[in-house]
């Protein structure tokens, strides 16, 4: 008990940030958004080879309940304003990964006219995962380095005030 | 008696249709053809789908060409016909400015779809069709992507559609 009395206030704080930070990368549901032929390597990935399920990621089929999106394939202008209401749909604190070339720039369609060259210029994106398309070994990195990413967040902490405010 | 040979199919339509019927294209038994007067057009593919002998029962494929230089749209539909095994392809030409082209929906309802395709990337409009609206692009895309002179927008509905080069050249 004198330990915790007698330790640094913002010590404890960034433990319970630190808690609260493991628990919410240990659950990270991801919406199950399937575009073109990366979601069957998406599908691979969830599936018992790779099984994602074991990083405490589980589909989900509503962006309601979701914390992470997976935009996996071809981003067609038609469907990048409907990602954009999904992704609104979405309680913070919501994560995205960019799922291969076609999401992170177009990829090979980037001169299509129907094409939206990357998914980052209608929802922010945390996570780029090259290849076309990755592996699930390369998808799995993409979670395990946003897992660190969500583990690096701070929430409680009080965010210094300006000196002249 | 099946017709199997397009020479054959195309004296048929002849001695039926006469002048609204072009001159017999194309070499091979599956890409050879003719081309349509606009006005006969269904009437022709309702002759094909029932006539004894060719039995055209499936519309395989229905697309369109836009040759700006020949200021034409060209409908093209791909016929086959499963009791015979035998394929032929007619051509209907259009004006590009106002192309407008009979439905052939009534004869196959595969038709409707694929003319809405048609009408979505060439602007093509199908008199007669029940349902004429895009299938692929958004309701509110302007112009019709597969035309020649198709110019891209800039942005759609606030997202640029080009892409800055992250190669420094």
């Amino acid at each position: 008990m004198s330990l915790i009395n007698t330790a640094p206030e913002m010590a404890l704080t960034t433990k319970i940030d630190d808690f609260l930070n493991w628990t919410r990368k240990s659950s990270v549901w991801y919406m199950l958004f399937g575009l073109a032929c990366c979601a069957i390597e998406m599908m691979q990935t969830g599936g018992p080879r790779a099984d994602l399920d074991r990083f405490g990621a589980a589909p989900r089929a509503t962006p309601r309940v979701s914390d992470l999106i997976i935009v996996s394939g071809t981003l067609t202008l038609k469907m990048a304003l409907r990602t954009k209401v999904l992704y609104d749909q979405m309680p913070d604190p919501k994560y995205v990964i960019s799922m291969g070339s076609c999401a992170n720039c177009g990829g090979l369609f980037q001169l299509a006219y129907s094409v939206c060259d990357g998914v980052d210029k209608v929802i922010p994106v945390d996570v780029y995962v090259p290849g076309c398309p990755p592996r699930p070994e390369a998808l799995t990195e993409g979670l395990i380095k946003l897992q660190e990413k969500i583990q690096q967040e701070r929430w409680l902490v009080r965010k210094p005030v300006a000196a002249n405010a | 008696m099946a017709v199997s040979d397009p020479a054959a199919v195309h004296a048929v339509l002849r001695s039926h249709f006469g002048d609204a019927i072009g001159d017999l294209a194309g070499t091979r038994p599956d890409n050879a053809g003719t081309t349509v007067a606009p006005s006969a057009i269904v009437e022709v593919c309702r002759f094909l789908k029932t006539e004894t002998g060719l039995a055209f029962d499936c519309l395989s494929n229905l697309s369109g060409v836009d040759y700006p230089k020949r200021n034409i749209i060209e409908v093209v539909y791909h016929l086959y016909s499963y009791r015979y095994r035998h394929l032929f392809v007619l051509k209907v030409e259009a004006p590009r400015d106002n192309p407008a082209v009979s439905s052939v929906a009534g004869v196959w309802s595969a038709a409707e779809w694929q003319e809405r395709e048609v009408f979505d990337l060439l602007g093509v409009t199908f008199e007669g069709h029940p349902d004429l609206r895009r299938i692929l692009m958004p309701e509110d895309w302007p112009g019709h992507p597969l035309r020649k002179d198709f110019v891209e927008p800039e942005e759609y509905h606030g997202i640029s559609t080009s892409r800055e080069s992250l190669l420094k050249t």
